[in-house]
């Protein structure tokens, strides 16, 4: 599911010719996990008061969520090819109102982790057992509101809520330790009372499957998991370069990568 | 009026929300350790479980409150004006605005009244920062009635309120049988004809007073209270310009982009009227006692008269 997932994240931003492709695909495995696997969750019942939250703290990766959604069945796959486009329902970043499944609208780096706190606290008072899951880039780390959020979900032993970073080492600047380092990344989320779970590599369904299992039976803290991912996963000339954070495939880009995507989907 | 009852509209704002939490069980009260000076305190010691104390750290805290909003909450997220629409703008407005959120920012210690605290806390651009975000409603209530019918509003209407209090205690005007509040609607306080005074917050009092001075020069102004920053009442406004065709605008807060702002825009486009805008004059504030700044820059009783004196 998740070639499928990575095939949508092509679809979309080849037809928006705009979007944020590579930490789409570093993060496609852990779409898929979330939304297949892990989340207790309802396509056809999307505001459900007991569902489980997923807020992409990293909101440019959009087009990796809404073909996570779509395969998942929130809307129809042939939405995908609208990204970005005016009057679509796939905005640029999330956005709640135009598109089912979306729980809270992000895109502006570091606030996604605060709503997210907001909602696992949300369940903490009124005694609910959904839990909540946020996504955040290593680059988003940098900024400050993150740690406004860590350390208020620490303090507070938010046990309900899982915090993931996907750490494919890039941003748009270039590899994150060659513009404001923020390793080392675990021992950081520890001083801040996170349990933390690191994933040698978070694009293998085995080794997160095990993470969220650790981080949904840890009671007592806030976890955080932090993964080691490919920006670009799957698709060969997009792998680990930093020039495929927003820019979109051509024609012919395109049709490399769904071949690459293919010959991935034919061996598994 | 040194013989009217003060209070400072911090004060209503505590105690409307202790006052609503026993009525709406989802009601919660976020604060950024300001507890004792934004007045929230009175609704923790009440409702302690319902108050949730972010730290210093007003974007997480904006962030939280919307988080609990898209769940069901209607969060009142607490703090200075200077820290609510300033440091947090951009949370307020993506996190909370954007998504059209059930939050209600209680925003305390506005405008230069804050007083010894001086420039850094004295918040005279939050008007214009709050009113550039869609569907955002702005309150910015006179006294204490009318604060406490704000935050009540607030919290009986969807959709992501600002509602903006002082730290100085200001005269009860609106303590009558017949008061009413309603969002978007100005009120009508002093009819007249030659000169229409539209004022708000702390000025509305000063407007009234001014408004006094006036009539015994044998100036007939017309005074309306507009608490409602956004959505603007434009009828009210634009039919008093017609009917007098100058217009004085008075708040605590920069000539630029607040009430005088919002009017000169509305007028511009209904009834050209000349104005004066009374108001913070585009300097930061300073410290001193809040009555000693509010004469020193013409926002009481007299600096209005004075102002509006020397216009006419």
């Amino acid at each position: 599911m998740a070639n499928e997932v990575r095939k949508g994240i092509l679809i979309s931003t080849h037809a928006a010719k705009a979007g944020h492709p590579g930490g789409s695909l570093s993060a496609a495995d852990v779409f898929t996990y979330l939304y297949f696997e892990e989340m207790n969750i309802d396509p056809k019942n999307p505001k459900d008061p007991d569902r489980d939250r997923f807020v992409l703290s990293k909101g440019h990766t959009a087009p990796g969520l809404y073909a996570a959604l779509a395969n998942r069945g929130y809307f129809p796959l042939d939405w995908l090819p609208t990204l970005r486009h005016t009057g679509s329902d796939l905005q640029g970043h999330p956005c709640m109102q135009h598109t089912p499944g979306i729980d809270q609208n992000t895109g502006s780096l570091g606030q996604g982790i605060s709503a997210a706190v907001g909602m696992a606290l949300y369940a903490k008072m009124n005694n609910k057992s959904y839990r909540t899951y946020t996504l955040l880039g290593d680059g988003e780390i940098e900024e400050g509101m993150v740690w406004e959020a860590a350390m208020f979900a620490g303090y507070r032993k938010l046990d309900n809520l899982c915090v993931i970073v996907d750490n494919n080492n890039l941003q748009i600047d270039g590899p994150i330790t060659e513009v404001c380092s923020p390793y080392p990344i675990d021992k950081k989320f520890e001083a801040f009372n996170f349990h933390v779970i690191n994933v040698a590599d978070g694009n293998d369904m085995e080794q997160l499957a095990a993470a969220f299992k650790e981080a949904r039976e840890f009671k007592g803290a806030p976890s955080a998991i932090i993964m080691k991912t490919l920006k670009g996963k799957g698709v060969s000339f997009m792998e680990n370069q930093v020039s495929w954070h927003g820019v979109a495939p051509n024609d012919e880009q395109f049709a490399i990568g769904m071949a690459d995507l293919e010959k991935i989907g034919e061996a598994l | 009026m040194t013989n009217v009852k003060k209070v400072a509209t911090r004060e209503s704002y505590g105690k409307a929300l202790a006052e609503l939490g026993s009525e709406i069980e989802n009601l919660v009260v976020l604060d950024a350790d300001l507890a004792g000076a934004t007045k929230t305190g009175i609704f923790k010691k009440a409702f302690p479980d319902r108050f949730i104390d972010c730290g210093i750290a007003e974007c997480d805290m904006m962030g939280i409150a919307a988080g609990m909003a898209t769940c069901g909450a209607i969060p009142f997220a607490s703090t200075f004006a200077m820290f609510a629409s300033g440091r947090a703008f951009e949370i307020v407005r993506n996190s909370i605005g954007y998504p059209h959120l059930n939050v209600k920012i209680g925003a305390t210690h506005a405008g230069i009244s804050v007083g010894e605290d001086g420039a850094s806390h004295q918040c005279n651009e939050d008007l214009a920062l709050m009113r550039t975000i869609p569907g955002m409603t702005i309150i910015n209530p006179s006294d204490d009635v009318e604060a406490r019918a704000a935050v009540r509003a607030a919290a009986t209407t969807d959709g992501p309120f600002y509602l903006r209090f002082g730290r100085f205690a200001v005269p009860v005007i609106n303590d009558r049988p017949d008061y009413k509040f309603e969002i978007g609607k100005g009120v009508l306080l002093r009819e007249g004809t030659d000169v229409t005074i539209v004022a708000t917050g702390l000025c509305v009092a000063a407007a009234l007073d001014a408004a006094e001075m006036l009539a015994a020069d044998g100036i007939s102004a017309e005074v309306i209270n507009i608490h409602t920053i956004k959505p603007l009442d434009r009828d009210l406004i634009a039919a008093s310009a017609k009917k007098t065709g100058k217009v004085v605008t008075a708040e605590e807060h920069s000539i630029i982009g607040g009430l005088g702002g919002a009017v000169c825009e509305a007028l511009a486009e209904t009834v050209p009227t000349p104005v004066l805008r009374i108001g913070v004059k585009d300097v930061f504030g300073e410290s001193g006692p809040a009555g000693e700044l509010l004469h020193k820059y013409q926002l009481d009783g007299e600096g209005i008269y004075n102002q509006v004196k020397a216009w006419m």
